[in-house]
């Protein structure tokens, strides 16, 4: 069952189209990453999903409800970290932690104080005197404390230090391994990486990929180093072969994943001595889709392989 | 690169974020002073009714707390003696408020540090808030000086009084940049500063209080505590009657020194770092805190606290004072006149008590827009987003708001009465019985402020971007038609806009139910509206 599941969400502030037919899907049990370039529309999808923002036209269904007409109801079920968390200057830390719980509807007193020790928050001072750091921190914990099926974060460790960076990635695991769904929107790659099953990338509202990272390095060009005996000739001709130059009595060259065993064929006919190639990181990938090339190569591959996964 | 680069800068910026209420203030002060000055000329045309109010109000222990000292039986004397103490208080707040927005606030939100890292010296922005609320508050001083000369005071008088308030804004103006160094929080300057005010005031009340009445009857010099307040050295300039113009030195070297120990505070602590420590609590919520409803009490006690004792005074003080408002009117025909008017006719005292049951609905009609308008803080800066992401509801959790502000209403109301008739009683006999008596009368003004709670609600469902500056109109529109509306003589259709026109002046006239009826179901629908309004809306919005 898909615990998030939107078709073709459309929002529009005044003139601005903040989401243009966006389409996410999120399984149950996994965690899924929500990536995008700033103002690409992850926290307007996010408000939709929590009831705060009403759509204009499309499908929204969280855990099977309406999060506009059922929020209430399915707030019970689900934990929210916002990206930009701001708590009651005079209340203290402990404070805003068990009353966003018991809002919610109780909250584990156990873990509660746990990951008050492992996240090393000091609950007794006052929510004005926290660090940006510090008042996430107050957000995770309630979310974590609470026992529910689907955790919503928006760039939850955007102010966290390393070391709280993993504390946060336990408690992503400990979600997961007791069937918990997360939709976790960040810019911290190497957590994606290192927590997502699945992920989404959107831009300008729209969603431009989804699946899981290595579906989405098949989508993206393979670097290609090669010392061959005799001068490479041809590679202009072949078809997916980018970018190719010499360099060192070298050849180096992208190639898309579609059209590797090509490449590799026409290689061994002269003869290679040395071959290294590098599958694209993910920096490259989110930079590809980010940057103001991105549009164009996702407007480039959706005629070339309208297929592909999305 | 000195301590004051980019002053200039910062003072236009400061400039630029506040040029409306900046403006509102520099000419809102002039109105409200010609306002009241107005009045009093319509009230005392001649020097007999003069002479009676300025021995009544000699001799009054509550009048001179609560005016200052009476200078003799000039125009000018009484018109000093009855807008003063409002101005100066007006002042002395808008100047507070105003240094620490443009200095505190800016470091507590971080704005501070923003500038700081550019090339802007370490003295600018504290500079750059005092250039604008001096400046401020000289021009307003001015502009009044031009409205009272222009009522037809006497130039010399009009130019001491204004600059005497002007002088009260400036002082303040110096211990606001002390205070604002002082805690981490706006908030905390705000409170440090006010109770300077409130001090400041009582040390004047209690000169006073404890002054000499001259042998003519009409004259107070003060006792030496009003030397220590800056309000009371607005009074010794003595306008309008023989002024002494070295007194508005104090202010000025108050301002002087108190710059200097802000500079060298600032000089000595850490951007963003006060002097007195921040305190803890409690590190586990208690129990009562956990729901919307806690939540909204933890959040209005102190506000709700801070307007009962303000009310519990003033309630104390108008009933001792309604005592002697019986010996004034016996002396002055035109005021009780006035009075009459104002209370609806009827038994003199009841017409007085009735006038001041309306002001305090008047009043704590503030109170309501301010507890109730933090609904909009709270969407604004974003503590919304994680309540209603909980399974608290939309409705629940404006019905919640609305009911603590109303609860918090009518406690001060039925307060207001109370203490009222404890302090006639006390001087008439029977404080329980007119306690009792008083309570209800003023619980019939609930009405009013059902639907003062009823315009803010709708204006945060419809409005949410306008609704601060929308809901503060409109009070203001209501307080202008009650107090100006029968001055002006505005057709009835003007003031029946205002829902405190329709409240009954008990205990002045007996109430009838139907304008009450009407008034809640007013209120009701402006409620429904809103909550439907909120409900079907995109928040933040």
């Amino acid at each position: 069952m898909a615990v998030i599941a939107i078709d073709k969400l459309v929002k529009t502030f005044g003139a601005v189209r903040a989401l243009d037919e966006l389409d996410l899907r999120v399984e149950a049990g996994e965690v899924h990453g929500f990536l995008g370039p700033n103002g690409a529309g992850k926290s307007t999808t996010i408000r939709i999903l929590l009831g705060l923002l009403r759509r204009d036209a499309g499908e929204a269904r969280v855990l099977d409800a309406d999060p506009w007409r059922d929020a209430v109801r399915l707030h019970r079920r689900l934990a929210y970290v916002p990206g930009d968390v701001s708590l009651w200057p005079n209340l203290t830390g402990g404070e805003a932690i068990d009353l966003l719980g018991k809002l919610r509807g109780g909250l584990d007193r156990h873990r509660r104080d746990e990951l008050l020790e492992r996240f090393d928050l000091d609950p007794t001072r006052t929510c004005r005197t926290y660090s940006k750091g510090n008042r996430q921190k107050v957000a995770i914990v309630a979310a974590f404390a609470s026992d529910v099926e689907l955790y919503v974060l928006d760039e939850p460790t955007s102010g966290l230090d390393p070391l709280m960076e993993s504390v946060f990635q336990d408690q992503v695991r400990r979600i997961r391994s007791v069937g918990g769904t997360v939709l976790l929107s960040s810019h911290v790659l190497a957590e994606v990486e290192a927590l997502c099953d699945r992920v989404s990338i959107i831009r300008e509202g729209r969603t431009v990929e989804s699946g899981t990272l290595t579906e989405l390095r098949h989508l993206t060009r393979t670097a290609v180093t090669v010392e061959t005996a005799r001068p490479l000739t041809g590679l202009a001709e072949l078809p997916g072969v980018h970018s190719v130059r010499e360099a060192d009595g070298r050849t180096h060259l992208e190639v898309e994943p579609a059209h590797l065993d090509e490449l590799l064929g026409h290689l061994v006919r002269f003869g290679v001595r040395a071959l290294s190639s590098a599958p694209p990181t993910l920096e490259q990938l989110f930079l590809r889709h980010y940057g103001a090339e991105g549009s164009r190569v996702a407007e480039q591959r959706a005629t070339e392989t309208p297929a592909a996964l999305r | 690169m000195s301590a004051f680069t980019g002053t200039g800068r910062l003072t236009r910026l400061a400039l630029r974020r506040d040029r409306i209420r900046l403006g509102i203030w520099i000419f809102g002060t002039p109105l409200l002073g010609y306002a009241l000055a107005a009045s009093v000329a319509g009230v005392y045309p001649d020097e007999a009714a003069r002479h009676g109010y300025a021995t009544t109000s000699a001799s009054s222990l509550v009048a001179r707390a609560f005016n200052g000292p009476i200078a003799g039986t000039d125009l000018g004397a009484v018109v000093v003696a009855e807008t003063y103490a409002t101005l100066a208080v007006l002042v002395a707040l808008l100047s507070t408020f105003a240094v620490v927005r443009h200095t505190r606030q800016n470091e507590e939100t971080g704005r501070a540090e923003l500038l700081g890292a550019s090339v802007v010296g370490r003295y600018a922005l504290l500079t750059a808030a005092l250039l604008v609320v001096v400046g401020v508050n000289l021009l307003a001083a001015a502009l009044l000086a031009v409205v009272f000369a222009g009522a037809g005071l006497p130039l010399a008088g009009s130019v001491a009084a204004a600059a005497a308030i002007g002088g009260v804004g400036v002082a303040f103006t110096g211990v606001a940049a002390v205070t604002a160094q002082l805690t981490v929080t706006s908030r905390g300057a705000n409170a440090l500063a006010a109770a300077a005010v409130g001090l400041s005031f009582l040390l004047r009340a209690a000169g006073d209080v404890f002054g000499e009445q001259s042998a003519d009857g009409t004259r107070v010099e003060s006792a030496w505590p009003s030397w220590l307040s800056p309000m009371g050295w607005g009074n010794q300039v003595r306008a309008y009657t023989g002024e002494r113009w070295w007194t508005l030195a104090l202010p000025v070297a108050l301002l002087i020194a108190a710059v200097a120990l802000a500079y060298a505070l600032a000089q000595r602590r850490d951007l963003g770092a006060g002097l007195l420590a921040a305190r803890r609590g409690p590190g586990r919520a208690a129990t009562w805190l956990l729901s919307p409803a806690g939540l909204a009490w933890r959040l209005q006690r102190g506000t709700l606290l801070g307007w009962a004792i303000g009310v519990g005074v003033l309630g104390i003080s108008m009933g001792v004072a309604a005592d002697e408002f019986n010996a004034m009117i016996a002396e002055n025909p035109a005021a009780a006149e006035a009075i009459a008017a104002m209370g609806g006719g009827a038994e003199l005292v009841d017409a007085y008590l009735a006038a001041m049951l309306g002001l305090y609905a008047l009043a704590i009609g503030a109170y309501v827009v301010q507890a109730l308008l933090r609904v909009r803080a709270d969407e604004a800066d974003g503590v919304l987003e994680a309540v209603l992401a909980t399974a608290v509801s939309r409705g629940r959790w404006l019905g919640t708001q609305v009911a603590a502000a109303l609860l918090g209403a009518t406690a001060l109301l039925l307060l207001g009465g109370i203490t009222t008739g404890i302090g006639y009683g006390l001087v008439d006999g029977d404080p329980v019985g007119k306690a009792l008596a008083l309570c209800g009368a003023a619980a019939l003004r609930l009405p009013a402020l059902l639907v003062v709670a009823g315009v803010v609600t709708a204006l945060f469902g419809l409005l949410p971007r306008w609704s601060v500056a929308l809901s503060w109109a409109a009070l203001m529109v209501f307080l202008l038609l009650g107090q100006l509306g029968a001055v002006l003589e505005l057709p009835q259709g003007a003031l029946d806009l205002s829902p405190y026109t329709h409240v009954p002046a008990a205990p002045a006239v007996d109430p009838t139910a139907l304008p009450l009826l009407v008034l809640v179901a007013v209120a009701a629908a402006l409620l429904t509206t809103g909550a439907a309004a909120f409900r079907r809306r995109d928040t933040p919005r």
